[in-house]
């Protein structure tokens, strides 16, 4: 079966319909969403809404840190996102705050783990930015592949025999097999709010059978999602790395 | 992991097992059949051994990750991978012949046999390097040829794949390969310049033009540091009859950073195809190795310093194309001519690493093949050269970047083609026939060669005033 895994869409609805759309060409038959539905972009209730439709038709949803901060604090939060989850919480609906209040921490799809931030504390919402904060994530599962998001950069870790770590950073459209000897940790990209330099919308496709992961890119209209946040009063910044992809 | 003994005879995953070909110390090699499949076909198993080195089993799978993706004749054809849970395998295309070992005893080689070599072996790095992959083991034992003589080769067990994690990297802080091919910038841990393989290739051809390796068989790490500050015995002082060209090209092989080396296989390939349009510098006269001093300065200074770093693969400079510029000087206005330099400088400009190669096809009679002086007794061929190097004058391009080649043939499309085919050519640049009548009667050369080439083509046409 051939998963299309979507993370950090935030709250960006343009950029989610891209990557649906560019999932379903490429045949994907179950979705999962790897957390911060909402949080930075402009269009917090309809993303949450399509996004509890999809789950009601068999896609698989956990929690980001954007998401559990509607319920809970900010604390923690830097002062844009921290504006930006103020900005959201009254413009989502009863329902909406519901769902994203009962998502899941984490979630195992065969002998995948799917974790918004990494394996060792997902609570703590850490960041896998380099090989020994994957190793710590790895060294917590038993699981052979982890997939995660949180850090909006497409990234690929793997443990060897000897407990070493290597780093490999994916390029799009290339099938990866996740060879089951050993320990891979996946990071996707984003599909709201890209940080690698590329403003066209980050996700995955992963072909349970082969194990194959690929990274995959959904061009879409970034202009329009920028002057939506500006439209929208939320802070300049975060338009501003929608047209440049940092 | 499971441990079958595997014997003539077991059946695994379809595959009837048949004689031991070869027993090594990363793997074994057997001749393989299925049923309805009449590939002669190869299973490579590798020697797993509980608490033994590591590296067997990661260059494993590194080629179980590699094989799949590649294409083309230059590798043996990929046919079926092991699971590494039950037991690990690779089928494939079991090619006829020998590897260039044997040749060993006899050497050494004539300067144009060994380039011959070198030639088609280059050719077969540069479908390797088109696809992302370094081989990083290149020496005689893993390379093979097709009873077509194009070079194969064999073995991805320490390649390098630019999109795949690189499981080998990380793993073992050794370098490895094969210490009397290993580039000094593999020495120090890269593994993902794809000029390292032409180092080893220059290593193959230096060896097999002399009969001495060029940095002899070390066994430590500080041996194989010394080709870091350390420059080769010259060829010609080992074996005077070597033409400079040869030693030019092995040299700049040999060149401790990558920079200095060619800057493709193609290119290389090109050179070797072509010693008299090799541009000759110091290299090829030189007869004695580096002084003491300058050794020693190079010794003193930081190992890291001494070589180059890998190419950023995705910068379009790095790109170092092969473009032709097919060059009519029958049927040339001084317009045309004008326009395709402009064309030229302007693909040149963009790769500074580019070559470009201009062709001039002399019209063969097809009844008097052999009438190379025309009717004043002036050598056609020589005419030709003087016209095509008038016509690159005022690019003032200098002389290592620039070769000129007269073609002697029937058909000019189809050997423009063909050039363009066995010369790894990217990009052909070719003036349109200026007078369309003609081009009705003797059809259009350019419009053959855009449509069949292997690369692109850039026709350059003047501009058609409208009252014509």
């Amino acid at each position: 079966m051939r998963l299309g895994i979507i993370s950090d869409v935030h709250a960006n609805q343009l950029a989610l319909e891209a990557c649906l759309e560019a999932g379903a060409r490429l045949g994907v038959e179950r979705l999962v969403f790897l957390g911060d539905i909402v949080g930075y972009g402009p269009d917090p209730e309809a993303v949450t809404q399509r996004v509890m439709a999809l789950v009601a038709s068999g896609a698989l949803a956990i929690m980001g840190n954007h998401d559990a901060a509607i319920a809970g604090g900010s604390s923690g939060m830097n002062e844009v996102a921290a504006a930006a989850i103020a900005w959201t919480r009254p413009r989502l609906s009863e329902s909406s705050r519901e769902f994203l209040a009962g998502l899941a921490m984490v979630a195992a799809l065969d002998d995948v783990l799917l974790v918004h931030s990494e394996a060792s504390a997902p609570a703590r919402w850490f960041y896998v930015t380099d090989a020994s904060a994957a190793m710590r994530s790895l060294i917590a599962t038993p699981h052979r592949a982890t997939v995660c998001g949180h850090v909006h950069v497409p990234q690929l870790y793997c443990m060897t025999a000897t407990a070493k770590v290597v780093t490999h950073r994916p390029a799009t459209d290339v099938m990866i097999e996740l060879s089951p000897q050993r320990q891979w940790l996946a990071v996707a990209g984003a599909a709201g709010q890209p940080r690698d330099g590329n403003p066209a919308a980050s996700f995955l496709t992963y072909d349970t059978q082969s194990r194959a992961l690929t990274w995959r890119r959904a061009p879409y209209h970034h202009e329009a999602a920028a002057e939506r946040v500006r439209a929208a009063g939320l802070p300049e910044r975060l338009a501003s790395r929608l047209l440049s992809g940092t | 992991m499971a441990k079958t003994r595997l014997e003539t005879g077991s059946v695994l995953d379809g595959f009837t097992v048949g004689e031991l070909i070869h027993r090594g110390g990363m793997a074994s090699l057997w001749e393989v059949t299925r049923a309805g499949d009449q590939t002669p076909m190869l299973m490579k198993i590798p020697v797993l051994h509980e608490g033994e080195d590591p590296a067997a089993i990661v260059s494993f799978e590194m080629e179980q990750m590699i094989m799949p993706r590649l294409k083309g004749g230059h590798v043996p054809r990929h046919i079926a991978n092991g699971d590494f849970a039950v037991q690990p395998f690779i089928v494939m295309e079991r090619l006829s012949g020998e590897t260039l070992l044997p040749k060993l005893k006899e050497l050494p080689l004539s300067a144009e046999a060994v380039a011959d070599y070198g030639a088609r072996i280059a050719d077969a790095l540069q479908s390797l390097h088109y696809q992302g992959v370094v081989h990083l083991d290149l020496k005689p034992s893993n390379i093979m040829f097709r009873p077509t003589g194009e070079a194969v080769m064999i073995d991805f067990g320490l390649a390098h794949h630019r999109d795949l994690p690189d499981l080998m990297q990380e793993e073992f802080r050794l370098p490895y390969g094969t210490a009397p091919y290993m580039a000094p910038e593999q020495v120090m841990g890269i593994r993902s310049d794809t000029r390292s393989d032409l180092f080893a290739l220059g290593c193959l051809m230096y060896f097999f033009a002399t009969g001495t390796r060029p940095f002899g068989d070390p066994h430590k790490l500080k041996g194989l540091k010394q080709r870091l500050w350390r420059d080769p015995v010259p060829p010609r002082k080992l074996k005077p009859d070597l033409p400079p060209w040869f030693q030019e090209i092995v040299l700049r092989c040999l060149e401790v950073k990558a920079g200095r080396r060619h800057p493709s296989a193609a290119q290389l390939a090109h050179d070797l195809r072509n010693p008299e349009q090799v541009a000759l510098t110091a290299r090829a006269g030189k007869l004695e190795q580096d002084g003491f001093f300058a050794v020693l300065k190079r010794k003193g200074e930081p190992h890291l310093t001494l070589i180059d770093k890998p190419m950023d693969v995705e910068a379009e400079a790095s790109d170092a194309p092969i473009v032709a510029v097919a060059i009519n000087l029958d049927n040339m206005t001084p317009d045309l001519a004008d326009k395709l330099r402009r064309t030229a400088l302007r693909i040149l400009e963009r790769s500074p690493q580019a070559r470009l190669a201009c062709l001039n096809v002399l019209k063969l009679n097809r009844i008097a093949m052999d009438q190379s002086l025309d009717a004043e007794g002036n050598n056609k061929h020589v005419q030709r050269l003087v016209g095509l190097k008038d016509w690159a004058r005022p690019m003032k391009l200098s002389a290592g970047r620039i070769t000129f080649h007269v073609l002697e043939a029937v058909d000019p499309a189809e050997t423009i083609l063909d050039y363009a085919r066995k010369n790894n050519v990217d990009h052909i640049l070719m003036g349109a026939r200026e007078n369309s009548a003609m081009r009705k009667i003797l059809g259009s050369v350019s419009g053959k060669v855009a449509a069949e080439a292997p690369c692109s083509v850039t026709v350059v046409r003047n501009r058609q005033t409208t009252e014509e």
